[in-house]
């Protein structure tokens, strides 16, 4: 068995509204900042024992797909390495 | 016996059975680490924040082991109705179509709105008319109804929007929608009739000394 981390990033689909982002993006022009736009992530981050790289990435997505990101609002992406 | 979900953060558990009881319903409130009464025959999700609203909200509650009963229960037809953070773990749990997300606003938004009756031929609406206009309370920071353009078409196409946010005159505006929903939607039904959840509290709009019984009628849908 190796250790590996992976990486589930998790965003909202193009075109749902981020209202988050928008407040942050106008709070960053307040403070005299240019920026056509700006999107927020969330970064899991999910170390396991598995028996190879394959076997962590099935682990991570599945923990995506159930429970991390909401498939109706969010895409997702997997990124696994060795810890 | 209705049986009122409590999850750690439900915070208007008390006021479901409440007002239930004062429909004339047997209600109890079920922890949700004890299993369903055998003698279940409604179950409400009840408003609060379960789990703090840790990753999303009702992402936590909808994965917790009551409701895998909560959906077998559904399946053979016991009617479920989730509120507020009760619609964001039905959602969540998949017993009803689309998401509950961060509000337009970015803020939590707290007030009286008006409701329009889309769909009055359900249990949960059969007490109005089709176009009544309703008034309950909302209080949410997720209540943004999203879903893709073609499911929601579906949604509209199988009439299972039951209300949605409008003017006290009844016309669907944006200046009338508190939270940028889709469609202005407030509640929806589950893939059966027997299931519905909507983001307003009619358990807070169902007692006469609190001065609106509007809600009672959504509450009434248990009678079937």
């Amino acid at each position: 068995m190796t250790t590996y981390t992976a990486t589930v990033t998790v965003r909202l689909k193009r075109g749902v509204l981020d209202p988050e982002a928008e407040t942050t993006k106008r709070a960053l022009e307040r403070l005299g900042f240019e920026l056509d736009a700006l999107r927020f992530t969330e970064r899991y981050e999910v170390d396991l024992d598995a028996a190879d790289a394959d076997e962590a990435e099935t682990r991570a997505d599945e923990m995506a797909e159930r429970l991390l990101a909401n498939p109706t609002i969010h895409d997702y992406e997997v990124a696994v390495a060795e810890a | 016996m209705i049986a009122v979900v409590q999850f750690g953060g439900s915070n208007c558990d008390r006021d479901a059975v409440r007002a239930l009881s004062d429909l004339g319903f047997e209600a109890e409130r079920v922890w949700h680490e004890d299993p369903l009464p055998e003698e279940t025959t409604g179950i409400v999700l009840p408003g609060g924040f379960s789990y703090g609203d840790y990753l999303r909200g009702g992402a936590m509650a909808a994965r917790s082991p009551i409701m895998k009963s909560v959906r077998e229960a559904a399946a053979e037809g016991v009617p479920v109705l989730g509120v507020c953070n009760g619609a964001q773990i039905g959602c969540e749990s998949g017993l009803t179509p689309g998401a509950f997300t961060t509000n337009a606003s970015a803020r939590f938004q707290c007030e009286h709105v008006y409701l329009r009756v889309e769909n009055a031929d359900t249990r949960w609406t059969a007490a109005y008319e089709e176009g009544e206009v309703i008034e309950l309370p909302i209080a949410h920071g997720e209540g943004r109804f999203e879903l893709d353009a073609e499911r929601y078409e579906e949604l509209e196409a199988d009439d299972r929007i039951l209300f949605r946010y409008c003017d006290e005159d009844g016309n669907v505006t944006d200046e009338a929608n508190p939270n940028g929903s889709l469609g202005n939607v407030a509640g929806v039904l589950g893939d059966s009739e027997s299931v519905a959840v909507l983001m307003p509290h009619p358990e807070r709009a169902s007692l006469p000394q609190l001065g609106n019984t509007d809600g009672r009628g959504v509450l009434a849908g248990f009678e079937g």
